[in-house]
């Protein structure tokens, strides 16, 4: 903890101004009427996120994390508590200025790699020429220049992942949430991938929020991690890891790197012995 | 082609060649059947005479007009369906045993309903097609990956251009079993109809010709009307092949 690398988040002490988006004291309770029955995924959550900021979560499977994300993105509405985007309440619909990428592949098939790319800017009534800029840019920058006119299914899984952050990134959104978006690759791409998430949030400025299961990903990317209990979930603590911004996943060769991820192991370690025991109880209680 | 494709060839031709040779050798009287080659002649005469022409532009028209009325309102009424679930879950058995009704049964009601002619064709024609689109856009709507659905509300979509712009082409291979129902039910209900309410059309002349003994033009044109359906059907096929195939389902 005295470790300056693993200094704690001060964010009670940060100035407003930079506050982009903010939750206070959200729950989210599945299913059942009102006060009894239902699944309690989220537990009061606090989170404040600086603009400009690569912040990841992490957790034990099934603690809440997607539901944390759904619910800041505007996906789904809190059961209780309030969620801000620079500074207003979103009411359960997702705020102009936020991007998000799914865990599970949410490329149209129907679409080329060009068209599923410029989906949103054509929706959106930009001009012919800026979506056209906008497009090149996003091919070039994840690596799908060769690709533009070939269908999702000719595609591997990570330059599928690929198209929906080219997607998502053309918007230009503020805000981009991630729900573990390299879940399904191969550990060597999702390397790559992290990297290249990297460099867009460099070249975009966006404040970045990044769900993973994956200490790695999340020591050798962030700026800050806030680490989730298990079920019903919320962040208990929250470490910050000093990075340089400019940074790729070579950062893994850094002392403070084992440290980091150390540190994060040993506050997720309790949280996911207790996920895997709530699992059992609720097997018992089945069988 | 592939190998099953030659055995479906051998035993469509194999089938074809039987029934040449039963109505040759006279094992099948000329006033039962008649052979199929001379089906494919009467119909070649028939179509040069020009005298069946009104009658064929009829009744693909009609076909045309209630297959698309048909496609477009069942995709319509599936959609709007989907949106409410508790409606949908009170008119689900209707939907499911639709098409165990004895239809033509009712043709008098139809009758009193529509009138006779080209109006009334339509409207049992679309009446016979639409139920399997909604069907079929009910069961490709259900089956839309929740990421798609989830991708949409990010980009701010409402419900109507959700519907088109995402959930019509992610429902796309469950949506061509509908089209392909759709077409065989709107044939068949526009002949049928024909048969018994109409004064023009194929189903009328069919049924023209069998009630005067006209056994040549009567076998002519239903070797027509299977040679037609069998073009649209491959057509459609062929389609439907080819952009399964680049969207890689
Ligand atoms: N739509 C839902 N209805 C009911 N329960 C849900 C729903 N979505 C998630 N849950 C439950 O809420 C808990 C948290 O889920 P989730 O946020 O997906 O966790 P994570 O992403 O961390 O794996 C899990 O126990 C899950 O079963
Ligand atoms: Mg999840």
């Amino acid at each position: 903890m005295n470790s300056a690398a693993l200094q704690p988040a001060q964010s009670a002490h940060e100035p407003s101004k930079d506050v982009h988006a903010e939750m206070r004291g959200v729950t989210r309770v599945y299913g059942g009427d009102g006060k009894t029955g239902g699944v309690q995924a989220l537990a009061a959550t606090d989170l404040r996120l600086r603009r400009g900021e690569f912040y990841s979560v992490i957790g034990p499977s099934g603690c809440g994390k997607s539901t944390l994300l759904d619910v800041l993105a505007g996906l789904s509405r809190p059961t209780t508590g309030e969620v801000l985007f620079e500074g207003k309440s979103i009411d359960g619909r997702v705020p102009e200025g936020t991007g998000v990428v799914f865990q599970e592949d949410a490329s149209f098939p129907w679409l080329t790699v060009a068209d599923n790319i410029a989906f949103g800017l054509r929706r959106a009534g930009i001009d012919a020429a800026e979506i056209q800029r906008r497009l090149d840019y996003a091919l070039k920058l994840m690596g799908l220049a060769d690709f533009a006119k070939s269908y999702p299914s000719q595609l591997s899984g990570g330059m599928r992942q690929r198209v929906c952050i080219a997607r998502t990134l053309v918007m230009q959104p503020r805000i981009i949430l991630l729900d573990e978006p390299f879940g399904a690759l191969d550990a060597q791409t999702r390397l790559i991938m992290g990297d290249e998430l990297l460099k867009v949030w460099r070249e975009t400025g966006a404040t970045v929020v990044l769900i993973t299961h994956a200490l790695d990903e999340a020591a050798m990317l962030s700026d800050r991690i806030g680490i989730m209990s298990a079920r019903p979930g919320k962040i208990i603590e929250e470490i910050k890891t000093q990075w340089p911004r400019d940074r790729d996943s070579r950062i893994a060769a850094n002392p403070a790197f084992g440290e980091i991820t150390a540190r994060l192991w040993s506050v997720l370690r309790d949280e996911s012995l207790k996920a895997i025991h709530q699992g059992n109880k609720s097997s018992a209680g089945l069988a | 082609m592939s190998r099953v494709g030659w055995i479906r060839l051998l035993v469509v031709g194999g089938f074809i060649l039987a029934i040449e040779l039963l109505c040759r050798t006279g094992m099948i009287s000329p006033r039962v059947l008649i052979a199929p080659s001379d089906m494919a002649i009467r119909l070649y005469r028939l179509l040069l005479s020009g005298q069946a022409n009104a009658d064929i532009i009829e009744t693909l028209g009609n076909v045309a007009i209630s297959l698309v009325l048909s496609v477009s309102g069942g995709f319509a009424i599936g959609a709007a369906i989907h949106a409410l679930p508790r409606l949908r879950r009170a008119i689900d058995p209707f939907l499911a045993s639709y098409y165990a009704l004895p239809f033509f049964a009712f043709y008098p009601l139809f009758i009193v309903m529509f009138g006779l002619g080209r109006g009334a064709v339509v409207a049992i024609g679309f009446l016979f097609g639409v139920v399997a689109m909604i069907i079929a856009t009910l069961n490709g709507f259900d089956r839309i990956p929740r990421v798609l659905v989830r991708t949409a509300e990010v980009y701010h979509m409402g419900p109507v251009a959700a519907a088109l712009r995402i959930k019509l082409p992610s429902a796309v291979p469950y949506l061509f079993t509908g089209v392909k129902l759709a077409i065989a039910y709107c044939f068949i209900g526009v002949i049928a109809a024909e048969f018994i309410m109409a004064s023009s059309g194929l189903g009328y002349a069919i049924a023209y010709a069998f009630n005067n003994f006209d056994n040549g033009k009567m076998y002519a044109l239903m070797f027509f009307i299977i040679v037609l359906v069998t073009i649209v059907n491959a057509l459609f096929y062929t389609y439907e092949r080819r952009l399964m195939r680049r969207w890689g389902r």
